[in-house]
C-alpha cells in the first residue's frame, strides 16, 4: 500500500519536474526570439533596404529588387566613395594625434608617483561629461575665430578630442599592466631610460595601444555631430550623407552606407577582442 | 681592498628611511647573503646598490670606483629578479643578448657568447625558444645567463628561488653555486631561507629592521649567534627567560651568574628528553609535561609545557602525551644573552613558532 503511494507520489512530482523544465524551456525561447527580433530587426530592414529599387508603403516586401544602388555607391564619382575615403583619412589622423599624445601621456599617467595623477585622468573625460551639443557649438564658434571651420584639421582635432578619452584611459592600463621589474631588467642591463621604453615598455604596451587606436578609428568614423558642426558643409564623411541621405528619403543609398560603416566596427571588434587581454582590463581607471 | 665596499650607507623611498648604516665589504668572486624576515630591507639594500633607490647618504664603491650617484645603466651591476623579468616579446637568445647589444658588441661575437652561456647553464638548443614556453627552472636560468652575458663587477639575485617549487629548487641552487664556484662571480643573493644562505654563501649578513644584526661564515651565524634575533632566525626558536628563582628551570653553566636575568636559545633538535632529571648535570634541564607530539619523518616533535613556557624538542622516540619529562639541552647547544643588553626579539611575546 504504501509503496503504490509512493509510486504515485514520484510519478505526480516527475510530472511536476517535466511541466517546471519545459515552461522554463519556452520562455527561454521566447525571451531569445524577442531579444533576436529587437537586435537583429532592424538589421534586417536595412538588409532588405539596401537591395530594394522600389519599395511602397503598404507593400511588406520591395516591389523590385536589384543591385543598382550598390552601382551608384561604388560609382567612383559618387558622393559616397569621396566621403568614404574622406572619413577614413581623417579616422587615420585622429587616430596619430591621439597616439602621440596617449603614448606619452599614458606612460606618465601609469606612474603613481606622478602628483595630480587622478586630476589629469579625469581631465580626458570632462568633453564626455558635458551634453555633446554644447561641447561642439562652443569649439565651433572657437574654430571659426582660427579659421579651422570646414577644414580637414578642424575635424581631425574634434574627433581626437573625442577619441583621447578612449586612448588615454586604454593607453594608462596598458603600461600599468607592464610589471616594472622589466624596464629595471633593461636598466641594470645598461640601456638608458629612451632605448628601454622602446625596447622594452613599448612592445609590451603595443596590444593596449592597437585596441586604443582601434576605438579612436571607430569613434571617429561614427562620428557625426562634431563633423556636423565644425565640418560641414565642406567636409562630409560618410555618417553626414548618410544622415543627408535620408533626409531626402534615399533609403537605399543611406542603407548602404550604414552597412558600409558596419564592416569596420565588426572586424575591429573581433581584433579588440584578442588584444585586449584580461590583466590590462582589470587596471582600466587604475 | 674590497670590490664591493657599502659605507654607512642610509637609503629609503621619500621621507622613509629603510637602511641604516650598513657596512658591507665584499671580495672579489665572494659570495655573501642577505639573511632576514620579510620586511627587513634585505631587498632595499640590493636595490639600493643596483641604483633602484636613491641613496640618502653613505658611499658605495665598486672596485676602487665610487657609483654611489650614477644611474642604474652606468652601474655594471646585473640582477636576477624574483619574477625572472624575462621580456616575453623576445626569444631567450634575444633576451640574453640584450645587453651586449645594448653595448654594441659585434652580432657575430655577441651570438657566440649567447650560445656560450646557454651550454653552461644547459640549455643548448633552446636559443630560439620564447620564453613564455620555458618552465620557471628554465626561465631562472635564462634570466642568470642574461644578467652574466655582460660580465658585471657585481651580480645580485633578488630571492632567485623563491618562485620555484621544492624539487626545482634544489637542483637550481646547486646550479647557482657550482657556477658561482666556476666562474667566480662577485655576488650578493637576497633570501629568506637561511639553508639557502646556508648552502650558497661565503659569508652570511643578517638583516633586522634595515640594520645587518650579524655578519659572519655560515658556521658562526648558525653556531655563534650573536644576538637573540639572529639566534631565532637561525632556528633556535625555543625560548625561555631564566630567572634563579624558577623551580622548575635549572641552569648549570661555568659563567652565568645566578642573579642575571637570561634569554636562553635552542634548537628542537638540540634538546634531549628523558624521564628522570639530573640537577647537577652541566646545561640546561626543564621539567615539564608533553602536550602534543607531531611525527616529522626522521623524528617526532614534541610539544612541551613547563609552567606558562611552551617548548619543542625532537626525538626519535614518541613520548606519550601528558607524560612528566625532563628536557636537557648541552651547554654547547645553548645561546645565552643577557637582557640587562640584549633586547628580546618580538617572537618571544607570542612564543607561537614552531
Amino acid at each position: 500500500m504504501s509503496q503504490t503511494m509512493t509510486i504515485q507520489h514520484r510519478g505526480f512530482r516527475s510530472l511536476k519536474a517535466r511541466f517546471t523544465l519545459r515552461w522554463s524551456f519556452w520562455a527561454q525561447t521566447a525571451f531569445i526570439t524577442i531579444l533576436a527580433l529587437a537586435l537583429f530587426g532592424p538589421i534586417a530592414n536595412l538588409l532588405i533596404w539596401t537591395i530594394a529599387e522600389t519599395w511602397y508603403f503598404p507593400h511588406t516586401l520591395p516591389n523590385q529588387w536589384g543591385l543598382k544602388y550598390w552601382q551608384q555607391v561604388f560609382n567612383p564619382y559618387s558622393d559616397v566613395s569621396g566621403s568614404l575615403i574622406t572619413s577614413i583619412i581623417i579616422a587615420l589622423c585622429a587616430v596619430v594625434v591621439c597616439l602621440l599624445v596617449s603614448i606619452p601621456a599614458g606612460y606618465a599617467l601609469s606612474k603613481h608617483t606622478m602628483p595630480w595623477r587622478v586630476g589629469f585622468m579625469l581631465l580626458f573625460l570632462i568633453p564626455q561629461a558635458f551634453p555633446n551639443l554644447t561641447v561642439y557649438i562652443n569649439i565651433a564658434r572657437i574654430f571659426y575665430d582660427w579659421g579651422l571651420n570646414g577644414t580637414l584639421l578642424g575635424v581631425v582635432l574634434v574627433h581626437s578630442v573625442h577619441g583621447l578619452m578612449y586612448s588615454v584611459w586604454i593607453s594608462v592600463a596598458a603600461f600599468s599592466s607592464i610589471d616594472p621589474m622589466l624596464s629595471r631588467a633593461s636598466r641594470n642591463l645598461g640601456a638608458g631610460p629612451i632605448y628601454t621604453f622602446i625596447h622594452v615598455v613599448l612592445p609590451q604596451a603595443a596590444p593596449g595601444l592597437i585596441a586604443a587606436s582601434i576605438f579612436v578609428f571607430l569613434e571617429s568614423l561614427d562620428e557625426f555631430t562634431g563633423t556636423f558642426f565644425v565640418g560641414a558643409p565642406e567636409v562630409t564623411t560618410l555618417p553626414l550623407l548618410l544622415y543627408t541621405a535620408s533626409m531626402e528619403g534615399n533609403y537605399q543609398i543611406s542603407s548602404i552606407t550604414a552597412l558600409i560603416l558596419l564592416i569596420p566596427s565588426i572586424g575591429f571588434m573581433l581584433i579588440i577582442n584578442k588584444f585586449m587581454r584580461p590583466e590590462m582590463l582589470s587596471k582600466l581607471g587604475k | 681592498m674590497a670590490h664591493l665596499d657599502i659605507r654607512q650607507l642610509q637609503a629609503g623611498y621619500g621621507d622613509k628611511t629603510i637602511l641604516h648604516d650598513i657596512n658591507l665589504q665584499v671580495q672579489k668572486g665572494e659570495m655573501i647573503a642577505l639573511l632576514g624576515p620579510s620586511g627587513c630591507g634585505k631587498t632595499t639594500l640590493l636595490n639600493a646598490i643596483c641604483g633602484f633607490v636613491p641613496t640618502q647618504s653613505g658611499e658605495v664603491h665598486i672596485a676602487g670606483h665610487e657609483i654611489t650617484l650614477l644611474p642604474a645603466e652606468r652601474r655594471n651591476i646585473t640582477m636576477v629578479f624574483q619574477s625572472y623579468a624575462l621580456w616575453p616579446h623576445m626569444s631567450v637568445a634575444q633576451n640574453i643578448s640584450y645587453g651586449l647589444k645594448v653595448r654594441k658588441i659585434p652580432k657575430a661575437q655577441a651570438h657566440k657568447r649567447v650560445l656560450d652561456l646557454l651550454s653552461i647553464i644547459n640549455l643548448e638548443g633552446f636559443e630560439n625558444e620564447k620564453v613564455t614556453n620555458l618552465s620557471g627552472g628554465q626561465r631562472q636560468r635564462v634570466a642568470l645567463a642574461r644578467a652574466l652575458a655582460v660580465e658585471p663587477d657585481v651580480l645580485v639575485l633578488d630571492e632567485p628561488l623563491s618562485n620555484l617549487d621544492a624539487k626545482v629548487r634544489l637542483s637550481v641552487r646547486h646550479e647557482l653555486k657550482a657556477l658561482q664556484k666556476k666562474l667566480g662571480f662577485t655576488s650578493l643573493i637576497v633570501t629568506h631561507d637561511q639553508e639557502e644562505a646556508l648552502v650558497m654563501a661565503d659569508r652570511v649578513a643578517v638583516l633586522n629592521q634595515g640594520r645587518i644584526e650579524q655578519l659572519g661564515t655560515p658556521e658562526d651565524i648558525y653556531q655563534q649567534p650573536q644576538t637573540p634575533f639572529v639566534a631565532d632566525f637561525m632556528g633556535a626558536d625555543n625560548c625561555i627567560i631564566y630567572q634563579a628563582s624558577t623551580p622548575s628551570v635549572q641552569l648549570n653553566l661555568a659563567n652565568a651568574a645566578a642573579t642575571q636575568k637570561l634569554a636562553l636559545y635552542f634548537r628542537s633538535s638540540a634538546a634531549e628528553l628523558r624521564t628522570v632529571s639530573d640537577r647537577t648535570e652541566a646545561g640546561l634541564t626543564i621539567s615539564g609535561v608533553i602536550e602534543q607530539s607531531a611525527f616529522l619523518g626522521q623524528q617526532y616533535r614534541h610539544t612541551l609545557r613547563s609552567g606558562d613556557q611552551i617548548l619543542q624538542a625532537d626525538s626519535r622516540q614518541c613520548w606519550p602525551i601528558a607524560s612528566s619529562v625532563s628536557l636537557h639541552v648541552p651547554p654547547h647547544a645553548l645561546h645565552v644573552f643577557d637582557l640587562a643588553t640584549h633586547e628580546t626579539p618580538p617572537s618571544f611575546q607570542s612564543n607561537s613558532r614552531g
